[in-house]
């Protein structure tokens, strides 16, 4: 296969087929796929277009454009893609611009030099999917895109061979990467990210609590899956009706929206009383918000957090990656120590001129109840009474919203419950927040691991009754008694939009979901949690404490340089075949040798077992026939098997002495 | 060639790769003579690694970390399977058939894999000629690779330095490695189209004595030659022409034919000389005569036949001759 080129190993000189333009495109929709999702649909159809075209070039053999004509397509693009995005240098829109690159660069293909570039291009493509999830499934999916990519990248080092060939080499290759990938992945010193301000758009998407409560709010989180937190006890769990998590504390209402407003730290912090003491460890999902969450209520700190006046749990920087934390929580505890004044007055305030009936009913009560407490008291009764029902799909209210619920439609999800408990409270003149949280969890009997989900989201009520400080009332609770008890799918109507993991199941299906869940845990805590504290952690445990970057650049290169050092002498081991008729006749030559006759270098074959067979007269007729076979399958034309297999077998028998 | 003659890159090559003599027989790539570096391409992902390596710290992604740590996995695993590629390659150089000065020589060296997979994409070039050839060499013994190098001068045309060069797998690396085959070709003096000298009984200026009595019959007129014999020039014909003339004879069958050194023109220098006695050679075995070879020193009695053709050609090349 001679060729007429200068070189016709270098990349830049061996023109691109349209196998590889068939294979690196097919790689490059494969990475690219899921981002289709993630782009506005004029930017799809672009890429396409220019994977179109790039076709047609292929299958009519035409000429690539010429480069100015390129280069005015992709101005047009980045205008597009600066007036859709406003920017060209955030996450979202630099995946619009690497799509389209992606298919510029495919017309502007001619050497395998360019092909290799495609090739890195996809690397980094597989990277940016990383940006919107880390699943276990998407790890393997790309790891199938790996080799896809790398088969291609072989081909064009060794062109002519069938697309198994270069997939299998590709496989190979990864395999052998895998230790070395590992040690990397370990020891390589970890810095803690980013380097640099994000750009706007870094952590939009990910869903979570806000500190904001308008109908609607809730009961959209209650239909996602995807988990909050998880929690592992390191004594006793707590029991259904325990699992009150605490995030935002909400003053502040408009007649529609409820806000958080400003918050303060606490100056004292003594907690009396108490029921059970629960000691476990957060495992937090990112959510880019601040608050972090406890089993109310919170008795200890988290490093690098602060707990605001009405005991909600505050981290200095948004929680943006997965986040670790040990808690210790009193159940029942209640916090000593007056309330300021400021923030009674606060708990009282409401919008004036919006829901007038419930303010009338709470005035009615009022005049005749002048405790707090058994105001309170009344009031839950009287929820109870009036049988309201606990549902995903409440009716649209209108302005009074409080008054619609309470007393028209009867309907609602936990946001109309607290809502409408504490402006019932405030009417009447009584104190009252809503808190919002989670309320469940869920224990996976495989790690012990309590898994809290988006779906479990909550509100409830707090009151304050002098005497007592603040109280949780949960409305929700106190109207639907199965809420706390059995979860909130099972509390909701049939037929309400429930999340699919939250469904009660068959038997199989749940075990099936708690070793995944349980996987995807470990994974989360060993492969996507590991961090710089985590590599630490690690090094204590082999020995190496105090390791500092030297270190560990010392161990890595160690650990490189053994492994590289490993797969090299098993590769160059498994070069040589030994040759079996050799091999037989080393063996009988050991033997001689052995018995005091061993062969001069310059000896032949057929000298030697002349002189062996002299020397032992008794053995002679075995020693010729070793001496002959020998000759005839080391020098003959053809090896027979057979006597290949008579001449182990006499040489495996043979005695000189 | 002087060494004062030598490119500076041939120089450093030398340098490089030692003035190592000329091996026998079946040259073994040990791992420690094939040399490995890095392509462009290959600091091209080593650049891309560090972009996603940055990425992943920013966007702190662990998969992102896992990603760029397995591949440059690769590419180190990639750097064994490369240097893999040509370690313990076995070369056994074939035989090369003689050629003329002007043609090709044919060296045919063979590659004896003795792994038991294939060995993709090994580029095995002449370094001095450039001539080169890119084969997979199979499991087992025996691909054949041809490098056909240009025979410029004769006598002995040595192989000399060949290498060996491999990217696969993934191109990121280039390795390499040099050997000296003991090899050479023979190289027949480039023959001189000229028709075969007009016998002379006498045998004076003529380079054809007839062993039977002088039977030699004028046959007819042919171009006058640099070298032909005043006595043969058609003298008559010339007068009538502008041509210069030459009478020719044709002898008996049997007739042996002698192509002497010494009674060539003295004008003429010895490579010249050589290649019109070479030339005289092949059209005499042509015409199926009997013929022998005189040179200063050397002898070939008379005889036919591709084995005289042969012998009587090589004693031509190596007339004098240096190795080159």
């Amino acid at each position: 296969m001679s060729t007429a080129l200068a070189h016709p190993l270098a990349p830049e000189q061996r023109a691109v087929t349209g196998r590889d333009l068939g294979w690196l495109s097919g790689c490059l929709l494969f990475v690219m796929a899921p981002h289709a999702v993630r782009v506005p649909w004029w930017l799809l159809a672009f890429a396409l277009c220019l994977f179109g075209w790039r076709t047609w070039i292929a299958l009519g053999n035409r000429r690539l454009p010429s480069i100015w004509l390129l280069i005015g397509v992709a101005v047009l693009g980045m205008i597009g893609i600066g007036i859709e995005y406003r920017t060209l240098f955030g996450r979202a829109s630099g995946i619009a611009l690497l799509m389209m690159l992606a298919g510029l660069k495919l017309l502007e293909m001619r050497t395998h030099r360019d092909a290799t570039m495609v090739v890195f291009l996809c690397y980094f493509l597989v990277l940016t999917n990383f940006l919107f999830t880390q699943s276990i499934q998407t790890a393997v999916v790309m790891c199938g895109a790996l080799v896809a990519i790398t088969g291609a990248l072989v081909s064009f080092s060794a062109p002519h061979r069938k697309p198994v060939a270069d997939l299998r080499t590709a496989g190979l290759l990864l395999t052998h990467a895998i230790p070395i990938g590992i040690v990397l992945f370990v020891l390589f010193p970890r810095v803690q990210g980013p380097l640099w301000g994000m750009p706007q758009d870094a952590y939009s998407g990910i869903t979570g609590l806000s500190d904001t409560m308008a109908p609607g709010n809730l009961s959209q989180l209650s239909i996602s899956d995807a988990i909050a937190f998880r929690a592992l006890f390191k004594g006793p769990i707590p029991g259904a009706r325990q699992r009150y998590w605490r995030g935002p504390v909400l003053w502040d209402f408009d007649g529609r929206t409820w806000r958080s407003g400003p918050r303060r730290p606490r100056a004292t912090d003594d907690l009396v009383e108490g029921e059970a003491k629960y000691e476990y460890q957060v495992v937090i999902e990112p959510h880019n918000r601040n608050w972090l969450f406890a089993l109310e209520t919170a008795a200890s700190l988290p490093p690098n957090a602060w707990i605001s006046n009405d005991g909600q749990l505050m981290s200095y920087s948004e929680v943006r990656n997965r986040m670790r934390y040990d808690m210790t929580s009193i159940a029942g505890a209640r916090r000593n120590g007056p309330e300021t004044e400021g923030s009674l007055a606060r708990g009282m305030l409401l919008p004036a001129g919006y829901n007038p009936r419930t303010l009338a009913l709470a005035q009615e009560w009022r005049r005749t109840i002048k405790d707090d407490g058994a105001l309170l008291q009344h009031a839950i009764t009287w929820l109870v009474e009036q049988k309201y029902v606990y549902t995903l799909l409440p009716p649209l209210m209108g302005r009074d919203s409080v008054d619609e619920f309470l007393f028209d439609a009867k309907r609602g999800f936990c946001e109309h419950f607290s809502s409408s408990f504490v402006v019932l409270m405030r009417s009447a003149g009584v104190p009252a927040r809503v808190v919002t949280g989670y309320l469940g969890g869920e224990i996976n009997p495989l790690d012990n691991y309590m898994t809290v989900r988006q779906a479990e989201a909550h509100a409830w009520a707090e009151v304050y009754v002098q005497g007592r400080g603040w109280v949780r009332v949960d409305p929700t609770a106190v109207s639907v008694p199965g809420r706390a008890d059995s979860g909130m799918a099972n509390s909701v109507p049939q037929g309400d939009p429930v999340p699919y993991l939250m469904r009660a199941d068959s038997a199989w299906l749940k075990s099936l979901r708690y070793n995944w869940e349980a996987l995807s845990n470990q994974w989360n805590i060993w492969v996507l949690g590991y961090n710089t504290e985590r590599q630490r952690d690690f090094l204590a445990r082999i020995g190496m404490t105090d390791a500092d970057w030297k270190d560990l650049a010392t161990m890595l290169v160690s650990a490189l340089g053994v492994i590289i050092i490993v797969l090299l002498a098993w590769s160059l081991k498994r070069l040589v075949r030994p040759d079996p008729v050799q091999q037989a006749w080393l063996a009988f030559c050991r033997k001689l040798a052995a018995a005091g006759l061993p062969r001069e270098p310059h000896e032949g074959p057929r000298d030697f077992t002349g002189r062996a067979a002299e020397r032992f007269p008794h053995a002679a007729a075995t020693i010729r026939s070793v001496g002959e076979h020998y000759i005839s399958l080391y020098y003959g034309a053809a090896r027979q098997d057979a006597e290949l297999a008579a001449l182990r077998k006499q040489v495996r028998e043979f005695r000189p002495a | 060639m002087p060494a004062a003659l030598r490119a500076p890159g041939a120089r450093l090559s030398a340098w490089f790769y030692g003035k190592r003599p000329p091996e026998h027989g079946a040259i073994t790539l040990g791992h420690r003579r094939v040399y490995i570096v890095p392509t462009r391409i290959g600091l091209m992902f080593a650049a891309t690694l560090v972009i996603m390596l940055i990425g992943s710290i920013n966007y702190v992604l662990s998969l992102g970390y896992m990603l760029t740590f397995l591949l440059a996995g690769m590419g180190l695993a990639g750097m064994v399977h490369t240097v893999r590629n040509l370690a313990r390659l076995v070369i056994v150089a074939g035989r090369a058939e003689p050629v003329f000065a002007g043609e090709d020589a044919q060296f045919r060296l063979y590659l004896d894999n003795p792994a038991p997979w294939e060995r993709p994409a090994i580029m095995v070039r002449h370094e001095a000629s450039g001539a080169q050839t890119v084969t997979n060499v199979r499991a087992g013994p025996g691909t054949e690779v041809v490098l056909p190098v240009p025979a410029t001068h004769r006598g002995w045309l040595d192989l000399a330095r060949v290498s060996l060069e491999t990217r696969y797998p993934l191109g990121l690396f280039r390795a390499w490695s040099v050997i000296r085959p003991d090899y050479r070709c023979l190289v027949y003096p480039r023959p001189d189209k000229a028709p075969l000298p007009p016998s002379s009984p006498q045998g004076g200026a003529g380079l054809r004595q007839a062993t039977a009595q002088g039977t030699d019959d004028y046959s007819g007129l042919r171009a006058y030659q640099p070298a032909d014999s005043p006595r043969h020039v058609a003298w008559k014909q010339v007068a009538h022409s502008e041509a210069m003339l030459t009478k020719q004879f044709t002898g008996d069958a049997s007739a042996e034919l002698w192509l002497d050194w010494s009674l060539l023109p003295p004008a003429l220098d010895v490579e010249a000389k050589l290649s019109r006695l070479a030339g005289w050679v092949l059209a005499a075995e042509d015409a199926g005569l009997s013929y022998g070879v005189r040179l200063p020193g050397t002898e070939l009695s008379p005889g036919h036949g591709d084995t005289h053709r042969a012998a009587c050609l090589t004693a031509l090349a190596l007339h004098e001759a240096t190795t080159r």
